[in-house]
């Protein structure tokens, strides 16, 4: 059987170039960056090359703005953490929303709960838009920082960042954006979006795991995240993952050069993924905004059956997608993303996420067109909620 | 994560539908926590005779229901009432302990089919209650990261 992956938005294949550029890393170009010989000189250069890169990718016009954590989760902690530590003695209210992912989160719960911060969590609209007027209202004289999402890992919205960035601006609040799921897949620009912080990670974008940046615009007030040695301008220590970062310096190379044939391609197999489903299978509800979503994120509450099931039947036939259903009441509550959204918990359950990216193909598309359909009647034919 | 016991009842649901004009019928769960099953006998000289289920859920809990009926299927009405939840999970070679509590109430739908061929009120139990009742197992939403 031939297996079907749809599931870039987890994570994505390193490109065989990436891994190429890597190999030498380990054994060869094997010196510690820090060292002052030859090997330590070889290492930093590859740093600096990487840094240029990402920098590129994301509009950075200084390359020091960068610096290489450990992924999106670090990156979002040292921002938020960073950021609430330096300026706690200006003021403990933190804004973002109802719709972000655990790395943010759960990271504001910590403050919440542990640092006296005071968080506020705006909420989406059916859309899963954040209101820009929300975050206008919201600020006070306690505010210190803003952290808002560029685009969604389930549903795919994406959000109006830029005029985010300008109230926040304006307001004089430190803004930062979690673009993991957004880089190297729509085009980003931090000076266009506004955003004094930045997250992404290069596994998302056919990059190896475990290795990410955060973008610091010159100027923001941050406090270290690890200490130790004077890694990273002496604000990350550690010694570098010299093999990732090369990695991730050129994930965002090739993902630059082509970001928009490829945004292109993609929205041409998602729209026919998302109109076939339409088509084919009733009682069926698109979750996030139509055109203004991921170019590769397909996301459907399937009435009437119940997420994981769905995707252990299409797991049977080899194919690989996600689900926002709380697959026991161990926890009850399936996403929090489509709650805030609106939807019942019924239809929470029944959500299917189909991500696509770089290697998918038509082919590929139609086949789950053709499956899913009947993976569907089967087990709606089991559903004592179907009445049909 | 499931045992190939749970992968067969999972893929060849045995007993799937509805009995017409059945001797008793069962439900548990609702649709807000994720698992609704639906169990439907009939029964002739105190032996269950035929049994049928429908269940809104995940694998685990289309398994243990299918498994259940696998199970009462020709027994009698007092030997079916001995069935436990913890038989089924061990007749499934084991569930994942996430998935011990809320998706493992297919002998309880049985129960309160036979309750209700039995005439014996079923408690006016709110499911939900019965749900939030339960010692939770561990996490189990389906992150999409
Ligand atoms: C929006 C978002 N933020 C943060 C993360 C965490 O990134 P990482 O897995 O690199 O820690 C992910 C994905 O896992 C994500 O989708």
């Amino acid at each position: 059987m031939k297996k079907i992956y749809m599931d870039y938005g987890a994570t994505t294949p390193v490109d065989k170039e990436v891994v190429k550029e890597m190999e030498p890393y380990f054994n060869q170009v094997y010196g510690n960056p820090s060292s002052f010989h030859s090997f330590g000189r070889e290492a930093k250069n590859a740093i600096t090359e990487a840094r240029d890169k990402v920098a590129q990718l994301i509009g950075a016009d200084i390359v020091k703005e960068m610096i290489f954590t450990s992924g999106g989760t670090e990156a979002d902690n040292y921002a938020i953490k960073g950021v609430a530590s330096a300026l706690e003695e200006q003021g403990k209210h933190i804004i973002t929303s109802s719709i972000e992912h655990h790395a943010v989160l759960h990271t504001c719960e910590y403050l919440e709960k542990e640092r006296g911060f005071e968080v506020t969590y705006l909420p989406v609209d059916e859309d899963g838009f954040v209101n820009p007027q929300d975050v206008k209202d919201a600020i006070c004289e306690d505010t210190i920082l803003i952290t808002i999402m560029l685009a969604n890992n389930e549903m795919g919205t994406i959000q109006p960042i830029a005029e985010i960035g300008e109230i926040a601006k304006t307001a004089g609040v430190t803004f930062h954006t979690d673009a993991v799921q957004a880089v190297g897949t729509i085009p980003v620009d931090v000076n266009q979006l506004n955003v004094d912080l930045l997250s992404l990670s290069a596994h998302k974008f056919n990059g190896p795991k475990g290795v990410g940046a955060l973008y610091v615009r010159k100027g923001t007030k941050i406090k270290k995240f690890l200490h130790g040695g004077a890694q990273e301008r002496n604000r990350r220590a550690t010694t570098e993952n010299v093999p990732a970062i090369v990695g991730l310096g050129k994930a965002a190379e090739l993902a630059r050069k082509n970001l928009n044939r490829k945004r292109e391609e993609l929205i041409i197999l998602r729209d026919k993924l998302i109109n076939g489903i339409e088509e084919k299978i009733d009682h069926v509800k698109l979750n996030g905004h139509r055109t203004e979503r991921l170019p590769g994120n397909v996301n459907f509450s399937i009435r009437y059956i119940e997420g994981e099931s769905i995707l252990m039947k299409l797991d049977l036939e080899g194919i690989a997608a996600s689900s926002g259903s709380a697959c026991t009441s161990g926890s009850l509550d399936p996403s929090h993303v489509l709650l805030a959204m609106g939807l019942s918990h019924e239809i929470a359950h029944g959500s299917l996420r189909l991500t696509l990216g770089k290697y998918n193909t038509e082919e590929e598309v139609d086949k789950v067109l053709e499956l899913l359909p009947k993976i569907v009647a089967d087990l709606r034919a089991m559903s004592p909620i179907y009445n049909q | 994560m499931y045992s190939d016991k749970v992968m067969d009842h999972f893929e060849n649901p045995r007993n799937v539908g509805e009995i017409e004009n059945p001797d008793g019928v069962g439900t548990v769960g609702n649709a807000k926590c994720g698992d609704i099953m639906k169990m439907y006998i009939k029964v002739d000289d105190e032996k269950i005779n035929d049994i049928k289920f429908k269940t809104f859920g995940c694998g685990a809990a289309i398994a243990t229901s299918s498994i259940t009926t696998e199970i009462v299927k020709g027994k009698t009405i007092e030997e079916a009432q001995q069935l436990s939840n913890q038989a089924v999970a061990e007749a499934l070679n084991g569930l994942p302990p996430a998935k011990m509590h809320c998706s493992n109430l297919a002998a309880d739908a049985l129960h309160k089919a036979i309750n209700d061929y039995l005439g014996i009120d079923n408690e006016e139990d709110n499911d939900e209650d019965a749900h939030h009742g339960h010692d939770l197992g561990e996490e189990c939403t389906l992150d999409m990261n």
